[in-house]
């Protein structure tokens, strides 16, 4: 029981972080219907920036303060990253076909990628041990053991999510999203800017990343420039497992994938922990494609 | 107050205006009749933006507007409810008002126009926290008059209220929009397949035919009109 529990507590903070991923892809399909492949990479520069706080500005470690300091900085940087990459790549295609927007998509991430391998302009090949942001101790609580690392990926992630759900259902800009992503005609007949709101939601999708990135950074303390790779992908699974295009889905979907990647680890098949969430992939698609929590529409041709 | 002159639109090879003028002066209701594929819903989507003219101009009070984004154009005080209602189905009645008064700023024209349009059509109220996607027909109409009302408009534009609606409805919806125009003095550039109801409520009506304008004239003598009675009022 103890055991059960601890994995537990393990699947859902790694779920949380899943989770903020998700989110983004899930917020740019609901206003924009493509998948931001370059969203992965902005979560790798979340990390980095992590790291560049405590290396290049050296912010305090193994500190509270510090830590949310550097959480902050990252979700900043990736906010105003999210939006150029947006302005820059995307918005010039806004009429184009989905198609075309996916494939840039890739070539953004493959550009991030490749710029941030390079020693001179990037932050070259190798891994780097990321700094301990947050003061590292071991709580137990019973037989459970619960790090202060889990409890800030905990906590963040639900101020995080709190503040999300604030934004898109209490604001006038978060109304304004829902509206878009429900009809972008109409949006615009009633005098919404749909750009400024798609930029909006950009720079938010990207902020919630960059917070994955340093918590998952906290978690796992070697980052390189192909850290988000697989997380970004287990993200994505999370986002159409939940219902592309759904918000409490994608939260959902994270947590799910967290869980069950946990639950793999500790059972014989370990070495399947990263297949798991392919293999839920393929499960979602053939047994109901619109996810847990989406609906199913048809598409009009 | 709205003027428009040698309005050409294509979509791509297809051309849906070939060379429209037309007028709307201030308070007036005007309407636009033609068969499927006449251009009116082409001329109104033209005027708020939605599409982008080959050539022509399109003016209101007095100020060039042809080819702005739909988003500034409601700025300027025109509200367009589209074809097919397009309101947001996933957001509630009062969210969907709200959405209309995107661009006000002042919360005290806010609050009174939205008890202005729940006293307008007093279903709206009753279902004010329902999401939009659970109205019917009928309502969704409402809605989307409503929605267009709260972006304070100096100039309406509807594009087939009555289409798929009950008529029992159809009539509540028409008996409020000629109210709203005498009332406000709001000039109505109305789109509508039921040619009688629509001339039987407008001042001045235009013919389109194939994208251009075949026939035009106060209202009255349009409907006494042979040709018109003929093609489009049932003999």
């Amino acid at each position: 029981m103890t055991e059960f529990l601890q994995q537990v507590l393990n699947g859902v903070s790694l779920g949380a972080i899943y989770a903020l991923i998700a989110l983004g892809y899930t917020m740019v399909y609901g206003v924009l219907r493509f998948i931001n492949f370059a969203h992965s990479d902005v979560f790798m520069l979340g990390a980095f920036v992590g790291w560049a706080a405590v290396e290049r500005l050296h912010l305090p470690t193994r500190s509270f303060g510090g830590g949310l300091a550097a959480l902050a900085l990252a979700m900043a940087v990736c906010a105003i990253l999210g939006v150029v990459i947006e302005k820059l790549a995307y918005k010039p295609l806004r009429n184009r076909s989905t198609l075309t927007v996916l494939i840039t998509a890739i070539g953004v991430s493959l550009l991030i990628q490749n710029v941030s391998q390079n020693p001179t302009i990037g932050f070259g090949p190798n891994p780097r041990a990321f700094p301990e942001l947050f003061p590292a101790r071991q709580i137990h609580l019973g037989g459970l053991t619960v790090s202060t690392n889990q409890i800030v990926v905990l906590a963040v992630t639900v101020v995080l999510l709190a503040v999300l759900y604030w934004i898109v259902h209490r604001t006038k800009t978060g109304t304004a999203m829902r509206a878009l992503s429900f009809n972008a005609t109409a949006a615009s007949l009633v005098g919404i800017n749909n750009d400024r709101i798609i930029s909006f939601t950009f720079a938010l999708g990207s902020a919630l990343a960059g917070a994955g990135g340093v918590l998952y950074a906290t978690n796992y303390p070697s980052i390189d420039p192909l850290m988000g790779t697989l997380p970004g992908l287990k993200a994505f699974v999370a986002a159409v497992l939940g219902g592309i295009g759904n918000l409490p889905g994608a939260a959902l979907g994270g947590l799910l994938i967290g869980l069950v990647e946990t639950f793999v680890s500790g059972t014989r098949l370990s070495t399947f922990r990263d297949a798991i969430a392919f293999a839920i992939l393929i499960a979602i698609l053939l047994f109901r494609p619109a996810g847990l929590l989406g609906k199913l529409k048809v598409e009009k041709v | 107050m709205l003027e428009i002159t040698d309005l050409i639109v294509s979509y791509g090879a297809i051309r849906a205006l070939h060379g429209i003028s037309l007028r709307v002066d201030a308070g007036a209701i005007v309407t636009l009749i033609g068969g499927n594929g006449a251009g009116k819903t082409t001329t109104l989507r033209s005027i708020s933006g939605m599409v982008r003219p080959r050539s022509g101009t399109i003016r209101f009070d007095g100020r060039d507007i042809t080819g702005l984004p739909p988003h500034e154009v409601v700025g300027l005080g025109l509200a367009h409810s589209p074809e097919g209602r397009m309101v947001f189905a996933n957001l509630s009645v009062l969210e969907n008002l709200h959405m209309g008064a995107y661009l006000q700023r002042d919360k005290a024209w806010i609050a009174s126009e939205l008890e202005f349009v729940f006293h307008m059509f007093p279903r709206l109220r009753e279902r004010a926290e329902q999401a939009a996607g659970t109205l019917s027909g009928g309502e969704q109409q409402m809605l989307a008059i409503g929605r267009a009302l709260m972006s304070r408009p100096r100039f309406l534009m509807l594009d087939e209220p009555s289409l798929g609606i009950a008529p029992l409805l159809v009539k509540e919806i028409f008996g409020r929009l000629v109210e709203l125009n005498r009332d406000r003095n709001l000039p109505i550039l109305l789109v509508e397949q039921n040619a009688n109801l629509a001339l039987e409520v407008s001042h001045f009506g235009y013919v389109l035919e194939t994208g251009r304008v075949i026939l035009s004239g106060p209202a009255q003598e349009l409907r006494s009109n042979p040709e018109v009675r003929n093609a489009y009022l049932g003999g």
